[in-house]
C-alpha cells in the first residue's frame, strides 16, 4: 500500500474529546451507582448475616449438615440446648424440595408451553388479551391463595389422580405405595406448586415465542407448511432455551416456595424419593413449622438452613436469567 | 398533468376468504358433538369413570375424528397439524382451569365471612373461632397498610435508582448489576424474613414489629420495582435524552425533568404491581411482624397485624367460623389486588394510547 | 390492460438496456399462456384500502417486474397472489386470483398446496439458521410432509438452478448462517424450489445485497424463467430493464395503490402510455 506523500510526515496530534461532567452531574451518578449497587449490597448482607448467625451450627456439624437427614435437639436439664449433642442435617428436606419442585416443572412445562404457544400463534385477539391478563393476574395471587386452594379444593382431586396414578403405574418405583393413604404427599404438593409456576412459565414462554424472527415465520409458511410444522421448524429451535430458562425461574420459585406447600405436605423428616407417600419437606415450609417453638441454638439451626435455601435458588435463578438473556438476546 | 376525475367504480366490499366458513365451522361443531357423544358411550359401556375419564376420552376422540377428517381432506401435514391444534387449546383449557377453579372459591368460600364488622373491628376481643359478625381484620387493613407503606418508602427510591443506573449510566456495572437484580427477584420469601431477623430482631430490637415486616417486605418489592421502572425507562425515546443534553442541560437536570416525568405513569405501575406483588407475603411476616390482634398504628414498637397473618391465623385455627374467615379475608385481599392491578392496566394502557 | 405479446427491440434513449435484454432472450422466452391471473385484487389493513382494484395476467415462462416508488402496495399485491397476506392482523381483500383457471381464495382450498405451487423469496435472506445447508434447501419438503425419490439429486438440481451448487458442494453440512448475504439469498432461492412451483414471486430480492451478488441472482432468474413464472418486485429500475419481460408501474397518490400501466418492458421504458410512468421511468421523481 502507497502512501501518499504529504501524509507520510506527521499525522495531528488527537484531539482529547473531554467529556467531563459537572460537579452536578457526578453527584447524581454516584447517588444512581449507589442506588445500583443496593442489590449486590442486600445479596451480600443476606449471605453474611445469615451465616453469621448459622455459623456455629455449622461448624459443629460441618458437612453433615447437607448430608445428615436428623433433626434432633437435644437439651440438658437447665433447658439449654447442647449443640454437640443435637442433630442438625438437612438432607431430607433438601430432597423434599427437589422432588416437589421437580414434580411441578414436570408438570407445568407441557401445559405452559402449549398454552403460551396457543396465545402466540393460534388466539384471535381478544382471547389473547383476556387469556394474558388472567395469567397475569394468578400470577400475582398471594401463594397462601394458592395454600388455601390447593388444601380444600384441590388436594380430593390430587389424591384421586394420585391413586390412579398408582393403580396404573404402581409398578414404577417412584409411585410405589403400600399403604392406602394419598394424602398430603409431595405428589399433591407438586401439584399445587404447579398451578403457581404455570402462569411464570407461560408468560416467559410466550415472550420468548413473539420473539421468533418474522422472516423465518413467513419463509416455513411460503414453503406450504402448516401451522404445527412452521412452530417445529422455526419456534421450538428458536425458543427451546428460553423455555428451558424460564422453567428454571419457575423451579426457582417453587423451591423456594413457603405457606402453599406448608398447607398441603405432611413433613416427615425422612428422605422419601416416593412421590405418593404421604411424607415430604420442603426447606422454606420446614423453618416455618419449627421457628415457632425453636429455642436460640435450634433458630441459629434454621438459619442456616435458610443460607442453604438462598443459596439454592441463587444458583438455580442464576442459570435460569442467563439462558433467558442469551435467547432474548440472540435476536435474529 | 391533467387532473382525472376518476369513474365512479361499484364499491367493493372487504372479505376475509381465509377465515372459516360456516361449513367448516359446522364440521368442526359436529366434530366436537361427535366426540361428546362418543365420550357417554364409552364411559357408560366401559369400566372408565369419573371426570378424568370423560376428559380423557373426549380429549382422545376429538383429537381421531380431526385427525382422521383432515388427513382424508388435504393429507398427513394437515392432520397432524390438527393434533396440535386440539393440544393447544387443551393447554389454554388446563391453564384456565385452577384459575377459574380459584376465583370461584375464593367467591363461594368467601362470601359467608364478609360482614360489614369486618371494617369496622379488630380481633382484640375475639378468637378466630368467635361467631363471624363479632370482630373485623381492620387491625389487619391497617397494618398491612403500614407495613406496605414502609416498604414502599424504601424500595421506591432503590428501585428508581437501580433502574436509572441500569437505563442512563450505562457503568461498567450495568450488566452485573442488571443479574444481580433479577437474581434478587428469586430470593424466596421466607429468605427475606430470616434476613431482617438475623440482622435486625436479633441484634438491635430485639422484638418484632410492624417495622421489621416493611423492611422484609422492601426486600421483596425493590426487584419488582426496578424490574418494571428500567422497562419503562427504555421505552422513553432516546432523542428525549439527546434533546435535553443539547439545550444544555446537565444529565442530572434531563433525567429529573424531562425523562422521569415522561415516564411517570409507566413509574406509577411499577410502584402498583410491587404493591401488589408484596401485599399477600405471609412467610416473612409471620417471622417478623408479631401478627398482633389489635389495631396497632405504631409501627416501630409492639406487634402489628396484616392481611397475610390474619388469613394465616384463620386458617391454621382451623374451626369452620376461622375458616370462613380466613377465605373472606382473602377475598377482600384479593379484590385489593384486583383493583390494582386494573389501575396499573389503565395507567399503562394511557401510556401505549399516547 | 392486455400485455402485448410481441416484443419489439427499439433502441429509444431511455430503454436501451430493456431493449437489449429483451433481444437477448427473445429466444428463451416462449409465452405459453396464463400462468397465474390476478382480477379486481383489493386489499385492506383494517379499514384502510391500500390496493384497489389490480388486475394482471401473468404469462408462463415470463418475468414480469412490477416497479413503483415505496408505499404503492407492490408487495402487498404479490403477497395476495401466494396468500400470505392474509398474516396481517386485520387484513383484507377482494378479488380472485387464478391459477391454473381455480381461484386459489375459493373456500375449501387448501391453503399450503397453493403455497407449493407459488413460491416466494423475501426482501432479506431468511435461511433457517438452525438448518444445514443441505436440510434449508430440503426444508419445504420436510415442512410439507412431501415424499421425493432421491434427495441428493433434488438437492444437487435446486442448488444448480439457484446458481449455487459449485460454491457449496463441499460443505452441504455447514450451516446456512456461514454464507455470504448474496449466497444465503441464493440458497433461498433454491429452498423455494425444491417444492417444484409454478410460479415465484420474489420480494425485492436484491435490495439488501450487494452489486456482485446483485448480478448473480439476476443471471439466475434469467436462467429460471424459461421454465417458470417469476414475478419481481423490485425498487431499482435497471434491474426491472434487465431481468423483465413485462412491467407492471404501481402508483399511490396517498390513497390506495393502483396499477397504471402495465407492457412490454421494453415499451414501458421507451414509450410510455401514461405520462406518470414516464415521468417515473426518466427518473423525474420516486
Amino acid at each position: 500500500m502507497t502512501i501518499a506523500p504529504n501524509r507520510s510526515t506527521s499525522l495531528p496530534a488527537r484531539r482529547e474529546l473531554s467529556n467531563k461532567p459537572r460537579l452536578s452531574d457526578r453527584v447524581f451518578r454516584g447517588v444512581a451507582t449507589g442506588g445500583g449497587l443496593s442489590s449486590l449490597v442486600i445479596l451480600g448482607l443476606i449471605f453474611i448475616f445469615l451465616a453469621n448467625q448459622g455459623y456455629q451450627v455449622l461448624k459443629s456439624e460441618g458437612f453433615g449438615f447437607i448430608t445428615g437427614s436428623n433433626w434432633l435437639v437435644v437439651q440438658d436439664n437447665a433447658g439449654i440446648t447442647d449443640l454437640a449433642a443435637s442433630e442438625f442435617g438437612i438432607a431430607a428436606m433438601l430432597v423434599g424440595t427437589l422432588l416437589c419442585a421437580t414434580i411441578a416443572v414436570i408438570i407445568a412445562i407441557p401445559i405452559s408451553v402449549l398454552c403460551a404457544l396457543y396465545l402466540t400463534f393460534y388466539a384471535p385477539e381478544v382471547i389473547k388479551r383476556i387469556m394474558v391478563a388472567l395469567i397475569d393476574l394468578m400470577a400475582a395471587f398471594p401463594s397462601i391463595l394458592f395454600g388455601m386452594w390447593g388444601f380444600f379444593v384441590l388436594m380430593p382431586h390430587a389424591e384421586y389422580w394420585a391413586r390412579l396414578l398408582h393403580k396404573y403405574f404402581g409398578w414404577l418405583p417412584f409411585f410405589k405405595m403400600d399403604v392406602d393413604i394419598f394424602e398430603r404427599s409431595p405428589f399433591v404438593a407438586g401439584v399445587v406448586l404447579a398451578t403457581m409456576i404455570i402462569p411464570i412459565i407461560t408468560s416467559i414462554s410466550r415472550e420468548i415465542f413473539s420473539q421468533t424472527p418474522l422472516d423465518r415465520i413467513q419463509a416455513a409458511y411460503a414453503l406450504g407448511s402448516t401451522r404445527w410444522a412452521m412452530i417445529k421448524a422455526v419456534v421450538i429451535p428458536y425458543g427451546r432455551s428460553g423455555v428451558v430458562g424460564g422453567a428454571m425461574l419457575g423451579l426457582g420459585r417453587a423451591m423456594g416456595e413457603t405457606v402453599a406447600v406448608y398447607t398441603v405436605l405432611n413433613l416427615v423428616y425422612q428422605i422419601n424419593w416416593q412421590v405418593l407417600i404421604g411424607a415430604g419437606g420442603n426447606m422454606a415450609s420446614m423453618i416455618l413449622l419449627k421457628f415457632g417453638e425453636a429455642g436460640p441454638t435450634e433458630i441459629q439451626a434454621l438459619m442456616a438452613a435458610g443460607l442453604a435455601l438462598f443459596i439454592l435458588t441463587l444458583i438455580v435463578n442464576s442459570i435460569a436469567n442467563i439462558i433467558v438473556s442469551k435467547t432474548g438476546s440472540k435476536g435474529r | 398533468m391533467t387532473a382525472k376525475i376518476p369513474e365512479v367504480k361499484a364499491k367493493v366490499k372487504p372479505t376475509k376468504p381465509w377465515a372459516p366458513t360456516t361449513r367448516e365451522r359446522a364440521v368442526d361443531i359436529g366434530a366436537i358433538l361427535l366426540a361428546i357423544l362418543g365420550t357417554f358411550i364409552a364411559v357408560g359401556l366401559s369400566e372408565l369413570k369419573g371426570k378424568l375419564a370423560y376428559a380423557g376420552v373426549f380429549l382422545l376422540l376429538i383429537i381421531s375424528i380431526n385427525f382422521i377428517q383432515n388427513y382424508l381432506r388435504s393429507g398427513i401435514a394437515a392432520a397432524k397439524d390438527s393434533i396440535a391444534s386440539t393440544f393447544a387449546v387443551a393447554g389454554v383449557l388446563v391453564t384456565l382451569l385452577p384459575i377459574v377453579s380459584i376465583l370461584y372459591a375464593i367467591f363461594e368460600r368467601g362470601k359467608t365471612g364478609l360482614k360489614f364488622n369486618l371494617f369496622t373491628s379488630d380481633m382484640k376481643l375475639n378468637g378466630p373461632n368467635d361467631p363471624l359478625n363479632q370482630g373485623g381484620l381492620l387491625h389487619a387493613l391497617v397494618g398491612s397498610g403500614i407495613m406496605v407503606t414502609i416498604a414502599l418508602l424504601i424500595s421506591l427510591p432503590i428501585g428508581i435508582l437501580t433502574a436509572i443506573y441500569l437505563t442512563e449510566i450505562k457503568g461498567l456495572l450495568t450488566r452485573p448489576i442488571k443479574f444481580l437484580v433479577q437474581s434478587m427477584s428469586g430470593v424466596p420469601s421466607i429468605v427475606a424474613g430470616l434476613f431482617i431477623l438475623s440482622a435486625i430482631v436479633f441484634p438491635i430490637t430485639k422484638t418484632p414489629s410492624g417495622l421489621m415486616g416493611g423492611f422484609a417486605l422492601a426486600i421483596l418489592m425493590i426487584p419488582t420495582i426496578a424490574r418494571t421502572s428500567e422497562e419503562v425507562l427504555l421505552l422513553i425515546p432516546e432523542d428525549l435524552r439527546e434533546a435535553g443534553v443539547a439545550l444544555g442541560g446537565t444529565q442530572w437536570r434531563t433525567i429529573s425533568q424531562i425523562v422521569v416525568p415522561a415516564a411517570k405513569s409507566g413509574l406509577i405501575t411499577a410502584v402498583i404491581l410491587g404493591v401488589a406483588r408484596v401485599a399477600g407475603e405471609t412467610a416473612p411476616l409471620v417471622l417478623v411482624s408479631g401478627g398482633g390482634d389489635a389495631v396497632n398504628l405504631n409501627p416501630a414498637a409492639g406487634p402489628m397485624g396484616s392481611f397475610p397473618f390474619y388469613i394465616w391465623k384463620s386458617f391454621t385455627f382451623g374451626t369452620p367460623e376461622s375458616i370462613a374467615r380466613a377465605w373472606a379475608g382473602i377475598f377482600i385481599l384479593l379484590l385489593l389486588i384486583f383493583a390494582l392491578f386494573i389501575t396499573a392496566r389503565l395507567l399503562g394502557g394511557d401510556r401505549n394510547k399516547k | 390492460m392486455t400485455n402485448s405479446t410481441e416484443k419489439e427491440t427499439t433502441p429509444s434513449s431511455l430503454s436501451s438496456v430493456a431493449a437489449a435484454a429483451a433481444s437477448k432472450k427473445k429466444q428463451s422466452t416462449g409465452a405459453q399462456g396464463v400462468g397465474l391471473e390476478a382480477r379486481g385484487i383489493h386489499a385492506w389493513f383494517g379499514d384502510k384500502l391500500v390496493l384497489e382494484d389490480i388486475s394482471l395476467d401473468f404469462w408462463s415462462g415470463t418475468v414480469t417486474a412490477l416497479i413503483g416508488p415505496s408505499g404503492c402496495g407492490k408487495s402487498t399485491f404479490i403477497r395476495t397472489l401466494n396468500r400470505m397476506h392474509e398474516f396481517i392482523p386485520g387484513a383484507a381483500m377482494a378479488g380472485e386470483v387464478l391459477l391454473n383457471g381455480r381461484d386459489v381464495y375459493e373456500s375449501g382450498t387448501d391453503v399450503t398446496k397453493i403455497r407449493l405451487k407459488v413460491g416466494m423469496v423475501f426482501q432479506k435472506p431468511n435461511p433457517f439458521p438452525s438448518m444445514t445447508i443441505a436440510d434449508n434447501v430440503l426444508a419445504g419438503l420436510k415442512l410439507a410432509q412431501l415424499k421425493v425419490p432421491n434427495k441428493d439429486d433434488l438437492l444437487e438440481e435446486c442448488l444448480l438452478r439457484a446458481g449455487l451448487w459449485s460454491e457449496v458442494k463441499d460443505r452441504l453440512s455447514a450451516y446456512g448462517g456461514s454464507l455470504s448475504g448474496g449466497q444465503q439469498q441464493r440458497l433461498c432461492i433454491a429452498r423455494s424450489l425444491a417444492v417444484r412451483p409454478e410460479i415465484l414471486l420474489m420480494d425485492e430480492p436484491c435490495s439488501a445485497l450487494d452489486p456482485g451478488s446483485t448480478l448473480r441472482i439476476e443471471e439466475t432468474i434469467s436462467e429460471l424463467s424459461s421454465s417458470m413464472t417469476i414475478i419481481i418486485v423490485t425498487h431499482n429500475m435497471q434491474q426491472a430493464a434487465r431481468v423483465s419481460d413485462y412491467t407492471g408501474f404501481f402508483l399511490s397518490d396517498g390513497g390506495p395503490g393502483q396499477l397504471v400501466e402495465v407492457g412490454a418492458t421494453s415499451d414501458i421504458f421507451s414509450r410510455p402510455k401514461d405520462i406518470r410512468t414516464e415521468n417515473y421511468v426518466t427518473g423525474r421523481f420516486g
